[in-house]
């Protein structure tokens, strides 16, 4: 392969994940860095919800049990468990000037819901959109499952063709014991009554990923 | 589930779905959308090489099944999960029970999972006290309005938003609107509130991957992924087929699974779990996870040279999604456990002959299931071989006996067609099993009218009329089929024209009979073989180049049962081998062979529509041949709705479920008519016949005529 062909095979690749996953209902955008990959989650988490304390589902009428989880959310949260402790500390100091509370432990007294899951992906897979989580850790798979919005950023170089290419990586995660590894391609969805597609069953509502070249 | 005590209890529920509309509206939606999204989510692979890559990898599987169980224990084992062997349903049901008590959990949640299902799970943890509600937003509304699923993988898709309306009215307590948007979030927020209590998940796996002591799920909802993280237990139940070697081999069948099951690139998640992972929940911070694997006679089947395909199933429920009868009837009519055309199969093997029994004879043998499946499964073979089973083991009824008796005897079976034409109506009269011969014997039935014996068969003109060719083109030996000979010689002349006009010198062995698929469809599998014994041995004296059927049914079983049904005598391979490599359909003859073009023909543009034939597009996988010889013979050629879907007639098939039938063929005749077309062509005597009796029945004046006769009557005479 001569040198000139990387690039635009890599273009390709990066064009495709970007397709599919907007095929897959993906909300895809490219941050320059860290920070603004940082206010844009902030933007988002201040945009969403009328209410501060309604998570979706609230608005409907339901039995008391589970009119009472609703009850339990106090304040817009974003969840970013297993962050570099620089990242944290900047999207924590940032969440608090927004009016916003910013955890990296505790999901499970959070179970209903929080506003944002702040990821980072470890692989992203262009052939169908989806993007690879190897999250061992309780708390950042906790983060991505009872949020209203996952927002993941992903680098680009972490970007292959097909999950083929990536078995060796994907071996590397599962194979030395205890794992959870994730694929995630757009958000929650069900087609469960009548064949018609309804977003945000049991995990978040829109997934948006960010393209973070690196 | 399948609850009907005999043959006529079964159809009398088939009789009742046919009246529900939602369901036949929704299953018939279901289905046309399908086949777009199915064809857009392959359309950047070679769908068959994906589907071969399954069939491979799964068929490698199977000759060590032992060996990769002991490997994924070992594997999982260390990784700190317990590994369970359950050798049936009651021993898998009893080690969750246990492990739920041992455990002290009360609360349980389940993901969808076909082999829960398979055992009953549900009900064994109910009788031991325990809630067990299913996390899965379709399930969960089954579940509360106790039904078992009508879909493997949609498994509510009988009900409509209204009655989930009620239903969750009901569950709540408080009034809910019609918008499925709502009743999702609905659910959302009940289902969240048990994520929170429960104790324990019990989930299946879509793969078990031997060389990491991984399971996959593949779900959509995210469901699977908080019963695999909150609870502090989980118990993974999934058939031993699951065990794949590799990573690698897991990825192959998700390449598969989604696209063919609803033509999804991929679902929103896959969740990979290996080991006892982190949970806060637990003591010790980490989460007890036991396997639960099935075997329930999977091992035993395993090794059975037939049945063994059955596991290269990666449950993607395709082959309902394209079986007309189901688009009929639904799920719960066509399976009692599992669905669709693997489902009339495993019923037998994983739930017995008693429910297998009825279900099995509902298969009109249209080889949709076999032409979508997405482990290469011939489906079709196996329903027969199911019922030839059953039959087996039960006791021939008399008239399938008799049938294949008669059958195997050309000479009677002749005598008695050529005494049908004296009678014209039954010859045993009543229910007797003369109405189980090759449709002229059949009892009339009200929605089509059926034919009558010609005045002569074909045998008798061939002397006749056989031409002298002179320095010939190509040889070719004509099969006729019983229905040609008997009901529509004029086909058979017609066909006998054209190819004079090309040069084509032909015999007709007189020692050929009936191909055999009705007996075979019956599952008499010895007379089956005994016919085609006789035929082949018929065509074994001619010098031939090609063997030329005008019935597409005929040419498929030739070309493609015949070897199967033969196999376990090698003296005989080359023989057959030499016989089926001969076999072609009139349109491909015609199309490919003699390569007529416009100038052979004197067109007169009638509008014109097409009805392909199932063992044609899908038997054959000739699709372009007859399209284009119609447009070669200046017809105006305007393509039908379905026009490869069954048009009901199936053999005997009609005989059985003639309701059934009737609704298959009133679509498709709905489909003809919306054309505009005056002219129906179609390659198989037999759809002829169904055709025809339905137009007529109809008082239509669409005409029906097999391809050859369109294109001899417009033909350029050469003699
Ligand atoms: S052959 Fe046709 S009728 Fe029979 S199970 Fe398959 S799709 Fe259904
Ligand atoms: S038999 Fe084939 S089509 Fe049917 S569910 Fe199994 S894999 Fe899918």
């Amino acid at each position: 392969m001569s040198s000139s062909q990387v690039p635009q095979q890599q273009q390709s690749v990066l064009e495709r994940f970007v397709d599919k996953a907007r095929l897959a209902a993906a909300q895809v955008s490219n941050v320059a860095d860290i920070e603004a990959a940082i206010e844009y989650t902030l933007d988002l988490c201040g945009s969403r919800g009328a209410c501060r304390i309604k998570v979706s589902g609230c608005d409907e009428p339901l039995s008391d049990s589970a009119e009472g989880l609703c009850l339990a959310k106090e304040e817009k949260i974003i969840a970013a468990p297993t962050l570099p402790a620089e990242t944290y500390d900047l999207l924590s100091s940032r969440s608090r000037e927004s009016g916003f509370s910013c955890i990296d432990s505790g999901l499970r007294s959070q179970l209903a819901g929080v506003d944002i899951g702040f990821t980072f992906a470890d692989l992203g897979i262009a052939e169908t959109g989806t993007i690879v989580l190897n999250c061992p850790n309780e708390e950042l798979r906790l983060a991505t499952m009872i949020c209203e919005y996952h927002v993941c950023v992903v680098p680009t170089s972490r970007i292959v063709a097909d999950a083929f290419v990536a078995e060796e990586q994907l071996l590397r995660y599962m194979g030395h014991g205890p794992n959870y590894t994730a694929f995630i391609t757009g958000p929650s969805r069900t087609a469960d009554i009548e064949r018609v597609l309804a977003i945000g069953v049991h995990g978040p509502l829109e997934l948006h990923l960010l393209l973070l070249e690196d | 589930m399948q609850d009907a005590k005999n043959l006529a209890g079964y159809r009398k529920q088939c009789r009742e779905s046919l009246d529900n509309d939602f369901l036949r509206t929704a299953l018939d939606t279901f289905a046309v959308a399908y086949r777009t999204s199915r064809a857009n989510a392959f359309a950047e692979f070679d769908i068959q090489a994906l589907i071969d890559e399954v069939a491979v990898m799964k068929d490698d599987v199977l000759t060590r099944l032992d060996e990769l169980y002991e490997q994924f224990k070992a594997v999982s084992e260390a990784a700190g999960v317990k590994v369970h062997l359950a050798r049936d349903a009651a021993e898998a049901n009893e080690i969750i029970v246990r492990i739920a008590q041992e455990t002290g959990s009360r609360k349980l949640l389940k993901t969808k999972s076909m082999t829960a299902e398979e055992t009953l799970l549900s009900h064994a943890l109910e009788e031991h006290g325990l809630e067990v509600v299913e996390s899965d937003l379709g399930e969960w509304i089954i579940q509360l309005r106790h039904e078992g699923p009508s879909h493997m993988v949609m498994p509510a898709i009988h009900l409509s938003r209204y009655q989930v309306r009620d239903l969750f009215t009901e569950v709540t307590g408080a009034q809910q609107e019609g918008d499925i948007e709502k009743l999702v979030k609905v659910a959302r927020r009940e289902l969240r509130q048990k994520f929170v209590e429960a104790d324990m998940a019990v989930t299946g796996a879509n793969f078990a991957v031997a060389q990491t002591g991984t399971i996959g799920t593949v779900t959509n909802e995210g469901n699977a992924r908080l019963c695999t993280t909150l609870p502090r237990v989980h118990v993974a139940l999934f058939g031993i087929d699951k065990l794949v070697p590799t990573i690698g081999d897991a990825l192959k069948i998700l390449r598969v699974l989604p696209r063919n099951a609803t033509g999804q690139q991929i679902t929103s998640y896959i969740t990979w779990v290996t080991g006892a992972n982190e949970c806060a929940a637990s003591p010790d911070g980490k989460k007890e996870i036991h396997f639960v694997v099935l075997d329930n006679g999977r091992r035993e089947l395993a090794k059975d040279p037939l049945f063994s395909q059955v596991f290269r199933c990666v449950r993607c429920g395709a082959c309902a999604n394209v079986c007309p009868v189901y688009r009929l009837v639904g799920g719960h009519k066509m399976g009692h456990i599992y669905i669709g055309a693997i489902g009339l199969i495993l019923t037998y093997f994983f739930h017995g002959r008693d429910k297998a029994r009825n279900l099995v004879q509902n298969c009109i043998n249209c080889e949709a299931c076999k032409d979508i499946c997405a482990g290469g499964i011939d489906l079709p073979r196996l329903i027969k071989a199911v019922h030839a089973r059953i039959q087996d083991e039960e006791g021939h009824p008399l008239p399938s006996l008799l049938l294949g008796q008669v059958l195997k005897n050309r000479k009677l079976f002749h005598t008695l067609l050529r005494t049908a034409k004296w009678a014209q109506k039954p010859v045993a009269g009543g229910d007797g099993f003369m109405r189980h011969l090759p449709m002229v014997f059949f009892k009339s039935h009200d929605f089509k009218s059926l034919p009558t014996i010609a005045e002569k068969p074909f045998r008798d003109l061939w002397p006749k009329i056989k031409p002298e060719v002179a320095n010939p083109r190509h040889r070719v030996g004509l099969f006729s089929g019983c229905v040609q000979d008997f009901v529509y010689p004029e086909q058979m002349v017609a066909a006998v024209e054209l190819f004079a006009d090309h040069g084509v010198a032909m015999s007709f062995p007189m020692q050929q009979s009936c191909c055999g698929l009705p007996v075979q469809m019956m599952g008499e599998m010895k007379a089956s073989r005994e016919v085609a014994l006789q035929n082949i041995s018929a065509f074994a004296g001619t010098d031939v180049d090609y063997i030329v059927t005008l019935c597409a049914s005929c040419a498929s079983h030739l070309k493609h049962n015949y070897p199967e049904l033969l196999k376990d005598d090698p003296s005989l391979n080359e023989k057959v081998q030499a016989f089926t490599a001969k076999v072609i359909d009139l349109s491909s003859f015609v199309h490919d062979v003699l390569q007529v073009t416009p100038d052979d023909f004197d067109g007169d543009g009638r509008i014109t529509t097409y009805h392909a034939p199932c063992h044609l597009c899908r038997g054959l996988g000739v699709h372009e041949a007859p399209r284009n010889l119609m447009r070669s013979a200046g017809l105006d050629y305007r393509e039908a709705f379905e026009e490869e879907v069954c048009c009901g007639f199936g053999g005997t098939y009609s005989a059985k479920f003639p309701e059934l039938s009737e609704q298959l063929l009133k679509r498709k005749l709905d489909h003809v008519e919306a054309t505009g077309a005056d002219l129906l062509l179609t390659d198989c005597p037999g759809c002829v016949m169904q055709l025809r009796g339905g137009l007529r029945k109809r008082g239509s004046s669409v005409e029906v005529q097999h391809t050859v006769e369109a294109l001899t009557a417009r033909r350029i005479k050469k003699s």
